[in-house]
């Protein structure tokens, strides 16, 4: 075993690279959760978003349309979704479930060509001097824009339901969704918008992974990140500024376990390979206590006339 | 403008004919993209619907209907009991996996041992190690109150990294040249899920499958615990008002699904599968929630269900050899049938009414 081979700049570095793909997704997926939507399809989206977006960026050359159109894939993808739960009613839990299965399958159709191939690279921003700060620079200001788009995102999420008129409503239709549809809100509209934001920033988180952090395509590389993603929004009680801890707690688990399979722990690679997914379990014990913080109409079915 | 009014009962008759909805629908929406792939729509269904039991090979292909079709029936029959009482195992994937290595294991441990006891002790491990895995996320629930769908997912992607290490380490076969994978368990007379009449596809696995079925029935329909099932799945006030303890059906639900998920991993490793591969898992624990809900979470809805994801398999794997056809495709083609499914749902419970302005 060599620790010394870890380099403790890289390391840190490589934290919010890790920690990227799952702000997204979870920031998205607390949104739509927030609307009392549980969407379990993150997975597939997610997936779907890393295929569309690496296709693209492939195709195209350009690396911010791959993002783009990413995007365009997990919220179409989540318009099955909302189709499925809002307009037909259907249970909340088997339609994402649906979505991940049908996501895998799709993404893996729509991938084969795209099999060891090299997407583009997308440049890190250039902060000038700014970067050149020993330790912080090379740690904090060495990344894409994506990557900060998403811290960005979780700031604006967080602005967004705590002060402004269309986080309190996005909250009332959660609560309770009878009270929020007497007071005139559309609730199925407001909760199908949601549910095609968390699309869009599950395809974003996706890319991400297919684009940046590893950057190739395999079928269903996504790995359970998705599934994180729903966990870590019950580990943040559904606040976005906690979220973001979370994301970073556990992208430096994924960082480190990465990097003591590169240094040759004495541990096997299969152990700790699995540790993210016990911490996660772990983590959902620790906290499960704080149940209160679920938006009240959370996963039920919502019917006007009934 | 149309408008959704609630049934005053669901309708039987609908929910029978939803699931044969769904697989025209299927059919026909799977053509569709089997003609944006480039293949002929036609022939491809043909292939698969028809082909594995009607072609010319049919005699080669029914055998694997009886083989692919078990595991799904013993995962889906455990799944529906807890999906009706509204307890969510998602993980079957990984309880199936732990059930092979349990089983798997006692087996090894034995060889070269001949006892006519070592197969069903490695059934006992097997179900055992099912039933374990199961009771992770069962335990969790009921004590810690986690949410029993993500907990025992993430015990999948545990599982999958538990089974390569096994694999890999320590059920490495020793007289394997150093290539990963265990024994073939074939090859050990003891141990191996062996056909009960050749040529058929018949293991017992197979037996155990419709067992399963008879006794989900009787449970559903007959027994006490089964009642308590689906009270709590239509009304989980009523339910508790009737004396229904959930702990105890959260444990029952989930350690049962575990405990037959674990069986359909044993009769696999035993039988047609042989060996601990690092890609031992085909999936039979996800695929087994599309037929949960094709048969209706009714046990001989799932024999049916199973029956026709067996059959989507067996066809798959000769319209990839023969038309070229993308395996994902028929993962695409699952998915869908579980959309239309659930979207096709909704007139059971609801019916179409014309001529009323929405009001909000």
């Amino acid at each position: 075993m060599d620790l010394s081979s870890i380099n403790p700049i890289f390391f840190f570095a490589g934290f919010f690279v890790a920690a990227t793909p799952l702000i997204f997704a979870a920031v998205g997926e607390l949104v739509v959760e927030k609307t009392g939507v549980l969407n379990l399809g993150v997975e597939g989206m997610m997936i779907m978003g890393a295929i569309c977006g690496f296709a693209v960026a492939v195709e195209s050359g350009s690396p911010l349309l791959g993002f783009l159109a990413a995007a365009v894939g997990g919220a179409a993808l989540s318009l099955l979704f909302a189709f499925l739960t809002q307009v037909m009613l259907a249970n909340q839990v088997a339609s994402g479930l649906a979505l991940t299965l049908f996501g895998l399958g799709f993404s893996a159709l729509l991938g084969q060509s795209y099999v060891g191939v090299k997407p583009p690279r997308l440049p890190d921003v250039n902060f000038g001097i700014l970067g050149d700060i020993p330790v912080f620079g090379p740690i904090v200001l060495s990344h894409d824009i994506i990557l900060y788009l998403g811290l960005v995102l979780v700031v604006a999420v967080w602005a967004l339901l705590k002060y402004s008129r269309v986080g309190l409503v996005l909250r009332a239709v959660g609560e309770n969704h009878d009270a929020a549809h007497a007071l005139g809100f559309k609730v199925k509209r407001i909760r199908t918008l949601a549910i095609m934001f968390g699309g869009a920033c599950a395809g974003v988180g996706g890319a991400y992974i297919s684009l940046i952090r590893v950057p190739q395509w395999t079928e269903g590389m996504t790995a359970g990140i998705g599934w994180i993603a729903l966990a870590l929004v019950v580990f943040a009680s559904w606040k976005p500024l906690r979220l973001l801890l979370g994301a970073y707690l556990f992208g430096g688990l994924v960082q480190l376990q990465l990097n003591l399979q590169a240094a040759g722990v004495a541990i096997p690679v299969e152990y700790l390979a699995m540790s993210p997914y016990v911490m996660t379990i772990v983590v959902l014990v620790l906290l499960s206590r704080d149940k209160g913080a679920a938006p009240g109409s959370l996963g039920r079915i919502f019917h006007a006339s009934s | 403008m149309i408008a959704l009014e609630k049934r005053p009962e669901p309708s039987r008759a609908f929910s029978l004919a939803a699931p044969l909805l769904a697989v025209a629908a299927t059919m026909f929406f799977g053509g569709v993209l089997f003609a944006l792939l480039g293949k002929d729509p036609f022939e491809a269904i043909q292939t698969i619907f028809w082909e594995p039991l009607f072609g010319q090979h049919w005699r080669y292909y029914s055998p694997q209907l009886l083989i692919k079709g078990a595991p799904l029936v013993l995962i889906a029959i455990g799944l529906s009991l807890g999906f009706k009482a509204g307890i969510w195992n998602i993980g079957a994937e990984g309880q199936y996996i732990m059930g092979a290595l349990f089983g798997a294991g006692v087996g090894l441990a034995f060889y070269p041992t001949e006892s006519v006891f070592i197969f069903p002790l490695m059934v006992l491990a097997g179900a055992l190690g099912g039933w374990l895995w199961a009771m992770i996320p069962a335990v969790l629930k009921v004590k810690f109150g986690t949410n029993e769908i993500l907990v025992s997912l993430m015990l999948v992607y545990v599982a999958e990294q538990f089974l390569a290490s096994m694999a890999l380490g320590l059920m490495r076969n020793p007289q394997g040249m150093g290539f990963p994978g265990s024994r073939n368990l074939q090859q050990y007379a003891s141990a191996h899920n062996a056909e009960l009449l050749s040529g058929t596809g018949m293991h017992w696995g197979v037996v155990a499958a419709f067992i399963a079925v008879i006794f989900g029935y009787v449970l559903l329909a007959r027994h006490r615990l089964g009642f308590a099932i689906r009270v709590t799945g239509d009304a989980p006030r009523a339910a508790a008002f009737s004396g229904v303890n959930p702990a105890r059906l959260v444990l029952f639900c989930l350690g049962m699904s575990g405990l037959l998920a674990g069986l359909a991993g044993v009769f696999e490793v035993a039988g047609p599968a042989g060996q601990v591969t690092i890609d031992f898992n085909v999936g039979y624990g996800f695929t087994a929630i599309i037929v949960a809900f094709l048969g209706r979470l009714h046990p001989v809805g799932i024999l049916l269900a199973a029956a026709l994801m067996a059959l989507t398999y067996i066809g798959g794997d000769i319209a990839q050899s023969k038309l070229q056809l993308p395996a994902a495709a028929i993962q695409v083609f699952q998915g869908m049938l579980l959309f239309f499914l659930l979207a096709l749902d909704l007139f059971t419970n609801y019916r179409l009414r014309l001529g009323r302005k929405e009001v909000v």
